[in-house]
């Protein structure tokens, strides 16, 4: 049983099994809240606690799909090429879009985790929340926050941001089709541009459009203002 | 063959994202230093959409599957928001919506502004 265990094949075998049903859950009801890849994690954690297998076991086949998170983001390089034509046209908004909305992103979970009374640790894993993960997870570790924590936050906030985008943009105005899309991937990544792709094709386009630039400027902004404000939090 | 290809050559820029952040000391994470690689190689034709577009779409359609056990190591540090998951899910929909209004507001100012 202990080597059946310690093979890495047992992780990966549960994290397929797990992320099938979870599809298959989400295929069914077609709810947005019951995303996947959350079903998928309380499904593995479930069967491990049930079960009382130690997490090490399934982190030995665990690490090996971790592994692949970095080809994975390497190839977001892909989706941006193929939108380059909507960056050159729309270049100025939608670089000042990003970079404004992404500072007072930052800028509003600092004021929001203070008003909480949020420690550092904490802090440091909610900023990354905003990006895909890859990036959000490699971010958060730099800024000493733990990552899944960090990729618990990425979930919530892309789950917000999938149900919450048609409404958030009515309630604003926000009404010409570039805006929403830019909007919905520097808020909510991949997880929100799959909701900005049901509203039309320019949204979903510029949608995933925004993740890679809200990720590169998220990387640059966070740890400037993270370094900026530690001196006067501590 | 061509998968083949494909994987050395997108498992190559990664690795070469993460070798030039780990020797020049770059502020940025390797895997985003070879998202930017792989991009500019893109722009300047020097890698073709086509030499990659397989095993990328695969990996992008796929890709909620491979942070399953990142996600899962939450239960290692359960005891850490056991107490403040609710506030943490208020403060992520409070700042989901300010970053979104203010994108999409500022965006949409600056289209309004260009066209007239």
């Amino acid at each position: 049983m202990e080597t059946l265990l310690q093979s890495p094949m047992f992780g990966i075998l549960l994290s397929l099994l797990a992320f099938e049903c979870a599809i298959l859950i989400q295929k069914k009801t077609k709810l947005l809240i019951l995303n996947p890849l959350m079903v998928a994690i309380v499904m593995v954690i479930l069967f491990l606690v049930v079960t009382q297998i130690d997490l090490s076991y399934y982190q030995v086949g665990g690490d090996i799909i971790n592994m692949f998170l970095g080809p994975a983001t390497v190839v977001l390089a892909v989706p941006l090429y193929r939108q380059i034509h909507n960056l050159k046209a729309y270049f100025i908004p939608i670089l000042c879009g990003i970079f404004i909305g992404t500072l007072v992103g930052l800028c509003s979970i600092l004021l929001c985790s203070v008003l909480f009374g949020f420690d550092l640790q904490m802090m440091a894993s909610l900023l990354p929340k905003s990006v895909t993960t890859p990036i959000g997870v490699e971010l958060s570790k730099q800024l000493g926050g733990i990552p899944s924590i960090t990729i618990f936050n990425i979930l919530i906030t892309g789950i917000v941001g999938a149900v919450g985008a048609d409404f958030i943009c009515k309630m604003l105005k926000i009404t010409e089709p570039v805006a929403k899309g830019i909007a919905i991937g520097t808020s909510a990544h991949a997880l929100g541009t799959t909701k900005a792709l049901q509203l039309g094709q320019t949204e979903g386009a510029m949608s995933s459009l925004a993740i890679g630039i809200a990720g590169i400027m998220t990387v640059l902004l966070a740890p400037l203002l993270w370094n900026f404000v530690l001196p006067l939090l501590a | 063959m061509k998968l083949f290809r494909e994987v050395i050559l997108i498992f190559g820029i990664y690795y070469i994202g993460e070798f030039l952040t780990t020797f020049l000391n770059l502020p940025i994470p390797g895997n985003l230093v070879g998202m930017l690689l792989l991009f500019l190689l893109l722009c300047c034709n020097v890698v073709k959409l086509k030499q990659v577009s397989t095993v990328s779409d695969f990996l992008l359609s796929h890709l909620s599957f491979f942070f399953i056990p990142a996600g899962v190591g939450l239960m290692s540090n359960f005891s850490l928001i056991a107490n403040a998951w609710f506030p943490i899910i208020i403060v992520c929909a409070i700042t989901t919506i300010i970053t979104m209004g203010v994108t999409g507001k500022v965006v949409q100012l600056i289209m309004k502004k260009g066209k007239k």
